[in-house]
């Protein structure tokens, strides 16, 4: 044995790696992402792969352009997902001009401007959500009736002329419904999906189908997805016992972007707490924001404000939940 | 440095180096609250130029003679006493941009800006130069409120001025003309500022140093 093999070998942590990129994660969830694209294609047309491509060619433009890595931070798919993620968020009449916009924002506000991807407080694909829906409060919340079309027939508003206004029909969502015409959906349609909405937010058997599978493969933190279905359950079911004109929970879970939001949009790493009892209370606390915003807010639907504010707490979750180091911190109530 | 020289710097500096909005974020409360229109922008941004130069002229007049512990309050006064000016005449002279900014051309008296200028320049300077910089932060300000707001107005309202740019259908992005919209472009605006100025920074540090570190991104 040569002298240099009994050298003590000095090397830097870490010792064990994992498989898992960040890229590999980004693919998982957009895999899980198809079907809902695919079931998005069946009840509303080709619009909807138009409506998505485009969100997602203004998330991927942005990020190579004003983001930090340029067209190297491309490689994570993190860009592509957001966008993918966005376009599902959006009315299938939405004209295409606006879903460009939105990739645009929510890459450029919700993620490059704090620094690129892990900097970001709000879930991008939100933010460019919410910046439309404050922008243009009317367009994204008209909504198309399912198989209203042939399957390549697009609304007349899909190509509207960027900055220039096209009347459209509206449909009523389910929760519309319920909330201003006190009509209840039953739960059928809203499992299979045959119902007006968002493109991503239709079929609930598919949503729960795309989660299983991301739990699976272990893409997500499982808690948060359970903690927000449960306590938006139980709350709603108490809620409509005491208030019967309210509706019920089974209807309340199933429909709108409850699963959508709760499967794809809360689960964002980034955005959301790690500590797995900091998951619990973010889910709960993004189920009882909807529960209050759909039940007594003016608006029927409120995932995406709900997830967004729950972002802005989860830094103080996850610091109000680091676990105790043993033999050295007091008990604490959290 | 001449005399005409210091006037001239003084004068110049509130416009870019030292942008009472864009640099030193002064005054953030009228820069987002009536910049919804190009209008209301410039009428607020050139009301609170006369106050601001107004009363930096008569501060630097009496600053040998205000008591050093009542100075703030004498300054209030002497602004207070500007903006009531400005609030009549405004309400003689232009009825409807005067109802539209409401409670914000009063509200010019609490302008940190404004107090700023007086605590920081127009006590410790002549007159002369207290009226150059005060011109020059006023028009800084007016700059930049007027920037936000015809930026504002035309997404907004597809508008400039009142005049319709894009047509009647214009579909308005509701958010700018909204305070959320005055954050976002406030916001955008002060990156591309801080983004020109850090180029400008690098382009001097190459001239000054023409070797550039290798490895250095």
């Amino acid at each position: 044995m040569s002298s240099e093999n009994l050298r003590l070998q000095v090397t830097a942590a870490p010792f064990t790696h994992s498989p898992r990129t960040t890229a590999a994660v980004m693919r998982d969830v957009s895999l899980a992402l198809l079907p809902v694209l695919f079931a998005a294609v069946w009840y509303f047309g080709i619009v909807a792969i138009l409506v998505v491509g485009t969100a997602t060619l203004g998330a991927v433009l942005t990020d190579a352009v004003l983001g930090r890595q340029g067209w190297a931070g491309l490689k994570d798919g993190s860009a592509i997902l957001t966008g993918v993620l966005l376009g599902l968020t959006l009315p299938p009449g939405i004209p295409l001009w606006m879903a460009l916009l939105g990739g645009v924002a929510g890459i450029g506000l919700g993620k490059v401007v704090w620094g690129g991807l892990g900097h970001n407080i709000f879930n991008p694909a939100l933010v460019g959500r919410a910046f439309l829906q404050a922008a243009f409060p009317i367009t994204l919340t008209t909504w198309v009736a399912p198989g209203s079309g042939s399957l390549v027939s697009l609304p007349a508003s899909t190509l509207a002329v960027p900055l220039l206004h096209v009347d459209a029909v509206s449909a009523a969502t389910p929760l519309g419904l319920a909330k201003f015409q006190g009509t209840l959906t039953a739960v059928g349609p809203l499992l299979t999906g045959n119902v007006a909405g968002s493109l991503g937010e239709t079929s609930a058997i598919i949503l729960l189908a795309g989660g299983a599978y991301l739990m699976w493969r272990r893409a997500f933190d499982w808690r948060i997805p359970a903690s927000i279905i449960l306590t938006t359950a139980v709350l709603q079911a108490v809620a409509s016992a005491i208030w019967p004109g309210l509706a019920p929970p089974q209807m309340m879970v199933f429909s709108g972007g409850l699963l959508l939001g709760a499967i794809y949009m809360a689960t964002d790493p980034v955005s959301s707490p790690t500590t797995p009892r900091g998951a619990w209370i973010f889910g709960a606390g993004i189920a009882t924001l909807v529960v209050l915003i759909r039940n007594w807010g003016g608006l029927p639907e409120g995932v995406m404000y709900a997830i967004l504010l729950m972002n802005a707490a989860s830094p103080l979750i996850e610091r109000a939940t680091q676990p105790r180091v043993f033999g050295r911190d007091k008990r604490r109530l959290l | 440095m001449s005399q005409s020289d210091r006037t001239a710097e003084e004068l110049l500096k509130g416009l870019w180096k030292e942008n009472p909005t864009f640099v030193q974020v002064l005054g953030m409360c009228p820069a987002l609250a009536v910049t919804n229109s190009a209008v209301n922008a410039i009428v607020m941004g050139l009301a609170t130029l006369f106050v601001l130069v107004a009363s930096s002229g008569l501060v630097s007049m009496l600053r040998h003679f205000i008591p050093k512990q009542v100075r703030i309050s004498t300054y209030i006064v002497i602004i207070a006493t500007f903006v009531s000016v400005a609030d009549l005449v405004l309400q003689a002279t232009l009825p409807v941009v005067h109802k539209e900014l409401g409670a914000f051309i009063p509200l010019i008296v609490v302008n940190c800006l404004i107090l700023g200028r007086q605590e920081a320049f127009a006590a410790k300077n002549t007159v002369k130069l207290a009226i150059a910089d005060a011109i020059g932060m006023g028009l800084g300000f007016t700059f930049a409120l007027t920037l936000l707001g015809v930026v504002r107005e035309i997404l907004g309202s597809g508008s400039l001025f009142g005049m319709a740019l894009f047509g009647p259908n214009y579909e308005p992005w509701v958010v700018m003309i909204l305070p959320p919209g005055g954050f976002i472009m406030l916001g955008l605006i002060l990156l591309v500022f801080s983004w020109v100025k850090q180029r400008r920074q690098a382009r001097q540090a190459r001239q000054a140093d023409p070797a550039p570190k290798v490895g250095v991104a």
